[in-house]
């Protein structure tokens, strides 16, 4: 069964996507790699539902305005998305420009973020950077709108130098302030009233007003400012340009792609590609779509090197089991309890802990965090009613006349899975496991006979392993 | 010190939601709370008297009879300067001990790496329900997240036991074995390893367990018998943790609030009943808290969100009484038409950080405190 072609793409998919199916990895084979990767590039068509359909069904979505409906609604848009590209880059800038409802009560507000980053997060980085500096989660939750021409608030300014683009070291406390004075007057209507709702946070009456961005040109600071070096009478649209074009924001946006989209660890051979990516950055006029494209079609990123070398979060863990298990893709009771799954793995979407994100890499998982990890997989891939499961057993029943051995049973099943690479060990333990009861006969299986809730099984520890657990 | 060598066991309550002060500890003496609570007020002949200014709501029994036994401290007009009337936010500032900017590190987290160190034991905190609240949180302290401690665990929808016997046996294989290169690898088999231990001791813990008490079919009455169970088994986890609610009554509140104090004014009761019969009434420390109280003046059918707040602190080791000043309701000395805090939350952290668990306060709830006589010193 194996095949390089299918673990190359099985590679893209779980990271510019939330993984794949067997049948949609031999669709992509077909296609061609750097096809795939454009397709990926170019999100056009992602919903297969209407929204008004999908928030019919799912009436904790109907008003989107408190966080456990509307993180579910994001998260059902990354289960059943065509354009999965589209959703995994607005969950890298959700963790990278992070905004919580824990200051904003008010959910509609980021998703609203959240279509911000899907409609710009491919796009120009510095036009990305005005969007968000308009947006009016990120203003209430940094306070933009207490940044005034005779008062600066440099909450903003500071976080959008040090988290968002360049990092620190690279600008001086004077910048942070001159940076914060181009961005007076970038407020919300109505602010003062506004601001007042979202931290008295009463349900009645007329609270949760919809937000919009308002500039306010006599609370605005016109006069000179020296930034970056550079000097004049800017605004903020002109002090993101002046960020856009340093190396250290070149640097600092592709290694961070480079550690969401590769590897949570960057070695000698990642530092050259994050290079080329900040080439392309330049070339393309800071155009994050050529950056992903240069790191996508790199031999680094196709080699093995770099394969499995990412803890999932949880979102892409739970997203990446329902997705392969096919359960939830019509609208279906319950899903918000899978947004709420992730939370129990430590990441609640929309409710970052704080201003920097999350901390990813092995500190996703800690023991309780695992438990709940094993236990959510294991429920919707042990579970042989599921779509995905069901194709996983008539492609298991294909092979060899539906009789399998332990070993095939177990090669088979982590082949259909990624495929997965485990190591010895782990083989050996599922084989041994597998073999308690013999041969599998799938010859004449009926659905949810004992040879399918075998193969639900082997499906369970498999999806256990620690190699499951990375990307 | 502990009375008899066991470790003293913190046992918190979360209120999730907002608990009414008010309607909690009534001050059915005072006709100003008759005045702003027209509709969703507790009637002065139903309150259970403390003294002649102020009564538990009625549904508070367990609680009044523990009260009448000197082992109930009242802390009134608990919060903080500049109070935040978000849920999520309020709830932060006192998971994290830190009201005036976004902290992520949980006071009890700390107080666990402070209380253990080298991570010896994987259960010195336990949680029960999901999800980790945030006060546990903290970078590379293990805590136990139990929804369910008789299936807690592993594969718990596994029925068979020869099945479940099986799949923890290949889960054991598949995360130990010898030593691998990759530290990421290593550190999963690590944690690995730590989820099944942790989930073999606690297993253990309602086997070993009985008791004459009958805990009612609330979820917070079952969670209490679960920290009873895992106390008792001497697993050596000093810091439990369960919530309850929700108390967010912007409607129907008289109902619901008091139906939300039926359940943990028995499951409290029931707790300490139980502490009692295996001896560890003076060992074990229950502290209550919620996010903040809630307007002084209701809106027709409940009550919006507040300021000052309410806790307690139960115990056979507390010395019972009323702490804080029980805050005003004269418009005067309102805060916004909300009860105005008169001692910081921190205060309340710092006396049972340093008193009870005798570890370092400042560095645990961020900042010195003056501290209450709750405890003996």
């Amino acid at each position: 069964m194996s095949n390089p072609e299918i673990d190359l793409m099985a590679h893209l998919m779980r990271r510019a996507g939330f993984g794949a199916t067997r049948d949609e990895l031999e669709e992509g084979v077909a296609k061609g790699y750097e096809a795939v990767v454009e397709d990926l590039l170019y999100p056009t068509d992602p919903q297969n539902l209407p929204d008004d359909i999908i928030r019919r069904y799912h009436t904790e979505q109907a008003e989107l305005r408190l966080a456990d409906g509307a993180a579910a609604y994001w998260m059902y848009r990354m289960i059943t998305t065509r354009c999965p590209l589209e959703d995994k880059l607005a969950l890298f800038w959700h963790g990278l420009l992070a905004t919580a409802y824990v200051k904003l009560n008010q959910a509609r507000a980021l998703l609203n973020q959240i279509d911000t980053f899907r409609r710009n997060g491919l796009g120009s980085f510095s036009n990305l950077l005005v969007e968000v500096s308009k947006d009016p989660a990120m203003i209430i939750w940094l306070d933009n709108h207490d940044n005034h021409k005779d008062a600066i608030n440099e909450n903003y300014g500071r976080e959008l130098l040090e988290l968002f683009s360049m990092g620190i070291g690279n600008y001086t406390e004077q910048d942070v302030k001159e940076c914060a004075r181009a961005f007076t007057g970038w407020t919300l209507g109505n602010a003062e009233y506004m601001a007042m709702r979202a931290s008295r946070d009463s349900i009645w009456p007329y609270s949760r007003i919809a937000w919009h961005f308002e500039f306010r040109d006599e609370d605005h600071d016109d006069g000179e400012k020296t930034f970056l070096g550079e000097t004049g009478r800017f605004n903020g649209e002109d002090v993101v340009a002046i960020i856009a074009r340093q190396e250290s924001t070149a640097r600092f946006v592709s290694t961070r792609l480079f550690q969401f989209f590769a590897a949570d660890e960057v070695d000698e051979d990642g530092e050259k590609i994050i290079e080329e990516m900040m080439q392309s950055y330049f070339d393309s006029g800071h155009v994050i779509r050529s950056v992903l494209r240069t790191l996508f079609n790199s031999e680094y990123f196709k080699s093995e090197k770099v394969r499995f070398a990412r803890v999932k979060g949880p979102v892409e863990l739970v997203v990446g089991a329902v997705r392969l298990a096919g359960s939830y893709r019509t609208p279906t009771q319950g899903i918000e309890q899978v947004a709420r799954q992730a939370l129990f793995m430590g990441q609640g979407l929309l409710q970052p802990p704080s201003v920097e994100g999350w901390h990813e890499g092995i500190e996703w998982v800690d023991s309780g965090a695992l438990v709940e990890r094993v236990n959510f997989v294991a429920q919707e891939l042990a579970n042989v009613q599921n779509p995905g499961v069901r194709r996983i057993i008539e492609r298991l029943a294909a092979e060899n006349g539906g009789v399998l051995s332990p070993e095939a049973l177990v090669d088979n099943c982590l082949e259909l899975l990624g495929p997965m690479v485990v190591s010895d060990e782990t083989r050996a333990a599922l084989v041994r496991y597998a073999g308690h009861e013999g041969d599998l006969l799938l010859t004449d299986h009926q659905p949810e006979d004992e040879a399918e809730l075998r193969v639900g099984d082997l499906l369970r520890l498999a999806t256990a392993t620690r190699e499951f657990q990375l990307a | 010190m502990p009375s008899n060598g066991k470790k003293r066991a913190l046992v918190v309550l979360q209120l999730v939601g907002a608990n009414d002060p008010l309607n909690t500890v009534v001050p059915y003496g005072d006709g100003l709370y008759y005045d702003n609570r027209p509709i969703v007020g507790v009637p002065a002949d139903q309150v259970l008297p403390i003294d002649d200014k102020f009564g538990f709501n009625p549904n508070m029994g367990p609680i009044k009879s523990l009260w009448d036994q000197g082992k109930v401290a009242v802390i009134n007009g608990i919060g903080y300067s500049n109070p935040n009337r978000s849920h999520f936010r309020s709830m932060d500032i006192w998971h994290t001990a830190e009201p005036d900017k976004i902290a992520t590190e949980g006071w009890l987290g700390r107080a666990i790496r402070d209380l253990d160190p080298v991570g010896d034991n994987v259960l010195t905190g336990v949680n029960f329900g999901r999800g980790l609240p945030r006060s546990l949180g903290c970078r590379g302290v293990p805590v136990a997240s139990v929804g369910n401690l008789e299936t807690y665990g592993l594969f718990p929808d596994v029925e068979d036991d020869l099945k479940k016997q099986y799949a923890l046996e290949a889960f054991a294989q598949m995360y130990g074995g010898s030593p691998r290169f990759d530290p990421v690898i290593e550190s999963l088999g690590q944690t690995g390893r730590d989820a099944l231990k942790g989930a073999d001791i606690l297993r253990t813990a309602p086997a070993q367990y009985s008791s004459t008490i009958e805990y009612g079919p609330s979820p917070i009455a079952q969670s209490m018998k679960n920290i009873c169970q895992v106390m008792f088994a001497d697993l050596g986890t000093q810091i439990f943790y369960a919530s309850h609610g929700s108390f967010d009554t912007h409607g129907d509140e008289l109902a619901v609030h008091g139906s939300l104090w039926q359940d943990v004014g028995a499951a409290v009761g029931d707790c300490y009943a139980d502490l009692e019969e295996h001896g560890w009434q003076d060992d074990a420390l229950i502290f209550v808290w919620t996010e903040f109280g809630r307007r002084i003046k209701d809106n027709g059918s409940g009550t919006d969100h507040g300021a000052a707040g309410l806790a307690f602190l139960i115990g056979g080791s507390v010395k019972g009484g009323m702490y804080g000043q029980y805050p005003s309701l004269k418009e005067a000395e309102q805060l916004d038409g909300d009860l105005r805090a008169n001692n910081d939350y921190r205060s309340t952290y710092t006396t049972i950080v340093d008193r009870w668990m005798g570890l370092d306060a400042p560095s645990i709830v961020n900042g010195q405190f003056e501290q209450f006589d709750f405890i003996e010193k």
